[in-house]
């Protein structure tokens, strides 16, 4: 009855295959690992420069710079006082500094996620082929074990800032990716004609007529984008990402309970924060569609 | 202003399919519309079209739905590739340009109003009306004021910072109309364009059409699926059914010599009064002397019956432009021809 048997390959076979994988990706990164990790070095700055600003300044600045920007984007006083409070008690239990890491680690990886997906979104709405392609790409990204690929992240990058960045920007970005393809597939038909209509080029049709219609569903893309990079950044700090994620990581490990659920809380608090401000900021932008001809 | 350019459609074939232009031959040599859709599946979209639409008038296409009013439209400005055939705009074959020749065509000779208005609804009246002149590269300056003058123009000063869905139908195709007569082109599309109106809205807009070609003569080409606003509008009229031309003429033509049963049909309901021209009843045998009543050369058979009632007299002399007398119209003739299919 051998044939019942599963005909998987022989473990000396599979030692090999794996051995020769690690090992070739292992030389790869002692030979490129140190231009790649070049390559992210301004990055890098970029990030440690925010987060030691966000850090160094006067608290009470810092509180009115955020109470402002949300208020600016929401134009809503209960949104902004709300912000101030869950600024106000977060620095209460002691965790400011952690707070303001996170921060500048969601903001940084949300810009990177932004700049690079809003292209990919738009090559892909503009060519199915193209969709065809990236579709299983971001399939992929968004089901694998984020700890899988943390894998060969680290041993590029070692343990730090960086691969914690990439790790969270590949976990936050398909849905930014997808969000900017489906908003402008789905923009209406008959005004793209009618841009078509009046001799509008490729880009001035793109520029004029699908991103400004796409906008409201970018902006739920951001919103997305954003949520998702506050959970993954908990992952990242077991790759040395320091913040937030990696009090809430010393709390198991040491079985804190109330440790980590003021720093679960502070997290949760950040997400409503931005959620809230980037969600009232996509609908003003929408504010168009609201008055209706009675 | 110069006269404006007419149009030429020659021989003109769309085919939807994947292989429309192997099929060709086939409908040239004669296959149905049904057949070339059943054997080959093909869907024949327009069959030989030849329309020369005159510069500077309006030209009606009329056709119920799916039969191709549309489609035709669209290959006059090329958003649909034809399969086979011409569209002479003068001397260029609007078929034949390259993308950026297209552009410029147009961007600059012609100017198109939708069916479902298809405004930018994140942009002001004022905002779409400068679309086209916006992409032609024209400061933004200079394109508001030439906007406003149309906006103006078309009754909607004062909305110029509304959006559109703050607007009824009838105010939105205004932009609309604003929009692509702002693009100043020799040549304006309209696409079913007051079909989404209701029926006073529509006679609103009609007149406002009217009233603007007396001063503009574009070449205007206007897709209807109404007889009522075919009759109204067109200088000439091409009756369209299942892609190809099956009657072309003046109203009057139309109404008076059907060319088929199906047409027939059509216009059996038509007010008559309306269409037909004095100059078809009238007696032109005989003309009387001066005096009495005259009604002038090139008016409708209702307006003359019209002054019959008014004045009460059963007879009058029509006069052509110089005041010279061309023949007689009595009231009988003028009732009769109203009530009563005529012929020529």
């Amino acid at each position: 009855m051998d044939w019942i048997e599963f005909p998987s390959l022989s473990r000396g076979n599979l030692l090999t295959i794996k051995k020769t994988i690690d090992g070739s990706f292992k030389e790869f990164t002692r030979a490129y690992g140190d231009l790649i990790d070049k390559f992210f070095d301004p990055l890098q700055d970029f990030l440690v420069l925010l987060e030691r600003l966000l850090i160094t300044s006067p608290w009470p600045l810092v509180l009115a710079f955020f109470a402002g920007i949300v208020f600016l984007m929401s134009r809503k006083v209960s949104i902004t006082v709300g912000t101030v409070i869950a600024l106000a008690l977060i620095g209460v239990f002691g965790l400011w500094e952690d707070t303001m890491r996170t921060i500048a680690m969601v903001t940084v990886c949300t810009l990177l996620a932004i700049v690079l997906g809003i292209p990919i979104g738009i090559f892909m709405a503009r060519s199915d082929r193209v969709q065809r392609l990236v579709n299983p790409v971001l399939d992929l990204m968004q089901t694998m074990p984020s700890f899988v690929y943390l894998i060969p992240v680290v041993m590029i990058f070692g343990i730090g800032k960086v691969p914690g960045l990439i790790a969270v920007v590949i976990y936050a970005i398909p849905p930014m990716i997808r969000l900017t393809n489906l908003g402008i597939r789905l923009v209406d038909q008959d005004v793209l004609e009618a841009a078509d209509a009046f001799g509008s080029s490729g880009s001035q049709k793109l520029m004029n007529v699908q991103l400004p219609l796409a906008l409201p569903t970018i902006m739920a893309g951001i919103n997305q984008c954003i949520m998702m990079s506050l959970s993954m950044v908990v992952v990242a700090s077991m790759i040395g990402v320091k913040g937030l994620g990696q009090e809430v990581l010393n709390a198991i490990n040491n079985q804190y309970l109330t440790a980590g659920v003021l720093s679960g809380l502070a997290i949760v608090s950040i997400a409503i924060i931005f959620d809230r401000a980037t969600q009232a900021y996509g609908k003003r932008l929408q504010k168009h569609s609201e008055v209706v001809h009675g | 202003m110069g006269e404006a350019t007419g149009i030429e459609i020659k021989n003109l074939y769309k085919i939807f399919g994947p292989n429309g232009k192997e099929m060709v031959q086939k409908v040239k040599d004669g296959m149905s519309k049904a057949e070339l859709n059943e054997k080959f599946n093909h869907v024949l979209g327009l069959n030989d079209i030849n329309i020369s639409m005159p510069g500077g008038k309006i030209e009606v296409v009329m056709g119920l739905s799916g039969s191709g009013k549309s489609t035709l439209i669209r290959h006059i400005n090329r958003l649909i590739d034809p399969t086979d055939g011409e569209v002479l705009y003068g001397s260029e074959d609007v078929c034949k340009m390259t993308q950026k020749e297209l552009r410029e065509f147009r961007r600059h000779k012609t100017a198109m109003v939708f069916q479902k208005f298809a405004l930018l609804p994140h942009r002001t009246v004022m905002k779409n009306t400068v679309y086209g002149l916006e992409i032609q590269g024209v400061p933004m300056k200079e394109a508001e004021n030439r906007a406003a003058r149309w906006i103006a123009r078309v009754g909607l000063e004062g909305f110029e910072d509304h959006y559109p869905n703050q607007l009824s139908g009838g105010m939105q195709q205004r932009v609309g109309l604003a929009r692509a007569l702002t693009n100043d082109a020799d040549i304006l599309l309209m696409d079913e364009a007051f079909s989404a109106l209701d029926p006073l809205i529509r006679m609103d807009m009609q007149t406002v059409l009217l009233d603007l070609q007396e001063e503009l003569h574009k070449t205007i080409v206007f897709i209807t699926h109404d007889l009522d606003e075919a009759l109204r509008l067109g200088d000439k009229i091409a009756i369209l059914r299942d892609g190809a031309v099956i009657q072309q003429g003046t109203g009057q033509e139309i109404v008076l010599r059907p060319a088929d049963q199906y047409i027939a049909d059509f216009v059996k309901e038509v007010n008559r009064g309306r269409v037909i021209l004095v100059d078809t009843v009238m007696d032109k045998t005989r003309t009387v002397k001066e005096g009495g009543l005259t009604i002038s050369s090139g008016i409708m058979l209702e307006e003359a019956a019209k002054t019959f009632a008014e004045t009460g007299l059963g007879e009058a002399s029509v006069v052509n432009g110089d005041g010279r007398p061309v023949g007689v119209l009595n009231v009988q003739d003028t009732i009769s021809a109203m009530v009563t299919p005529a012929t020529l």
